[in-house]
């Protein structure tokens, strides 16, 4: 694993359909991220326009901290598991955080 | 009299607001509630009729009625696939949209029959449920056929331990063992309040089903009449299928556009886990821009005119 500074993680920000919610949960406690934060959202890409309220159309955002290691592994399965078939939209940050021991 | 049943306007009145983009949307949040009050009352409303008849005799029309049901998606996939051209998963995962039922179709049709007095039997809710998810699995099968890997314990809960099925069946069974007069406390606010509540979502649905139109120029001049000659044909069936039993004028109805009606919140969800590969957005298109608009404007009082003629 690369150097990392103390406080520096990773931000992996997924915002896909709704309907894909529990799976993706299951997927990321799996590949080892330890915690994660859900909200519902609303957008427009390349497969239409999407609300947050009527069930088929809602869309999610899942946000994630963890280490490097932890962001490539969700990145390598969410891309090769869903990009196909789902609305997917996935992107890592950098970010500092309080306390680096939780993530 | 208007010639609509006046809920019906409350959907015009939320497509008009969608067509001129008016800002107006109704919050998640109500949505999410209103839809929780129907299901639950449509299932008391269920189980008190059905406290009035002997199970038993529930057991021979529910078997008849569903297994009817079947040929619908059966005949549906093949039409699509040879004339329509579609690919084995749009295919089979529409099939299943339009064997399954829509329930607030169903809830149109109940206060349609209720105004003209003709109600129908009892036991509809229950063939409500019954409906709801054998043509899922059907579709499931046809689209996936002998591929491996489909996720059918996830598909299953999906539906089943869904909040449709489990408010429908929730109020069904509440309704049923308190009866009539246990129930009679809260009538006003599940059976009194119910077409009110009934108008608001329809003025939401209308809204969503303008914001499909998009969709429904993109799918084409075959999808268009699918979605219109489908749920003619289904009712056709509906409208034999309810005569053999012997059911009422309101009956036959009710059980024609259970028939007709296309599923827009549990197939799309069930499919989306189960048929990735298929496009939802053709499905949720033709089901909900086009079928449930058509069965409310057209599909009712036509299956109640045609009802009244093959109930005799």
């Amino acid at each position: 694993m690369q150097h990392q500074d103390p406080g520096t993680r990773k931000l992996v920000t997924v915002v896909c359909e709704a309907a894909l919610e529990e799976t993706l949960l299951k997927d990321l406690e799996a590949l080892g991220a330890r915690g994660y934060t859900v909200t519902d959202a609303r957008g427009k890409g390349s497969r239409g326009r999407r609300n947050a309220t009527w069930g088929p159309l809602a869309n999610i955002r899942i946000e994630v901290l963890c280490d490097e290691a932890t962001a490539g592994a969700i990145c390598e399965a969410l891309r090769t598991r869903y990009y196909d078939d789902y609305s997917m939209v996935l992107f890592v940050s950098d970010v500092e955080v309080l306390r680096p021991g939780k993530f | 009299m208007s010639i609509f049943e006046p809920v019906v306007l409350f959907f015009l009145f939320g497509a008009c607001a969608g067509f001129v983009r008016s800002d107006l949307r109704i919050p998640g949040v109500l949505y999410e509630s209103l839809s929780i009050y129907l299901l639950l009352a449509i299932g008391l409303k269920g189980g008190v009729e059905l406290a009035r008849h002997p199970l038993g005799a529930v057991a021979f029309p529910a078997a008849v009625v569903v297994a009817a049901a079947a040929l619908i998606p059966l005949v549906a996939y093949p039409v699509l696939r040879r004339i329509g051209g579609l690919s084995r998963a749009d295919a089979g995962s529409m099939a299943g949209h339009y064997g399954s039922v829509s329930v607030v179709t169903f809830a149109v049709c109940m206060t349609y029959l209720a105004r003209l007095g003709q109600e129908a039997e009892g036991y509809m809710t229950v063939l409500l449920v019954l409906l709801e998810f054998p043509a899922l699995v059907i579709g499931v099968l046809l689209a996936r056929r002998g591929e491996p890997g489909t996720p059918w314990g996830k598909v299953m809960h999906e539906v089943l331990a869904g909040k449709s099925i489990v408010l429908l069946v929730g109020g069904l069974a509440i309704g049923w063992s308190a009866g009539p007069d246990g129930i009679a406390p809260l009538d006003r606010l599940f059976f009194d309040l119910f077409k009110g509540v009934l108008a608001f979502f329809l003025l939401e649905m209308g809204l969503v089903t303008a914001s499909r139109f998009e969709d429904l120029r993109r799918s084409g001049l075959f999808i268009v009449l699918f979605a219109t000659l489908m749920p003619l044909a289904s009712a056709g069936l509906g409208l034999v299928t309810g005569s053999f039993l012997g059911l009422s004028v309101g009956g036959v109805t009710a059980l024609a556009t259970l028939y007709a009606s296309a599923s827009y919140i549990a197939a799309p969800a069930a499919m989306r886990l189960a048929v990735p590969q298929a496009n939802p957005a053709l499905s949720i298109g033709a089901a909900l821009g086009i079928t449930f608009p058509f069965n409310l404007l057209l599909g009712i009082p036509l299956y109640h005119e045609l009802a009244q003629r093959f109930a005799q």
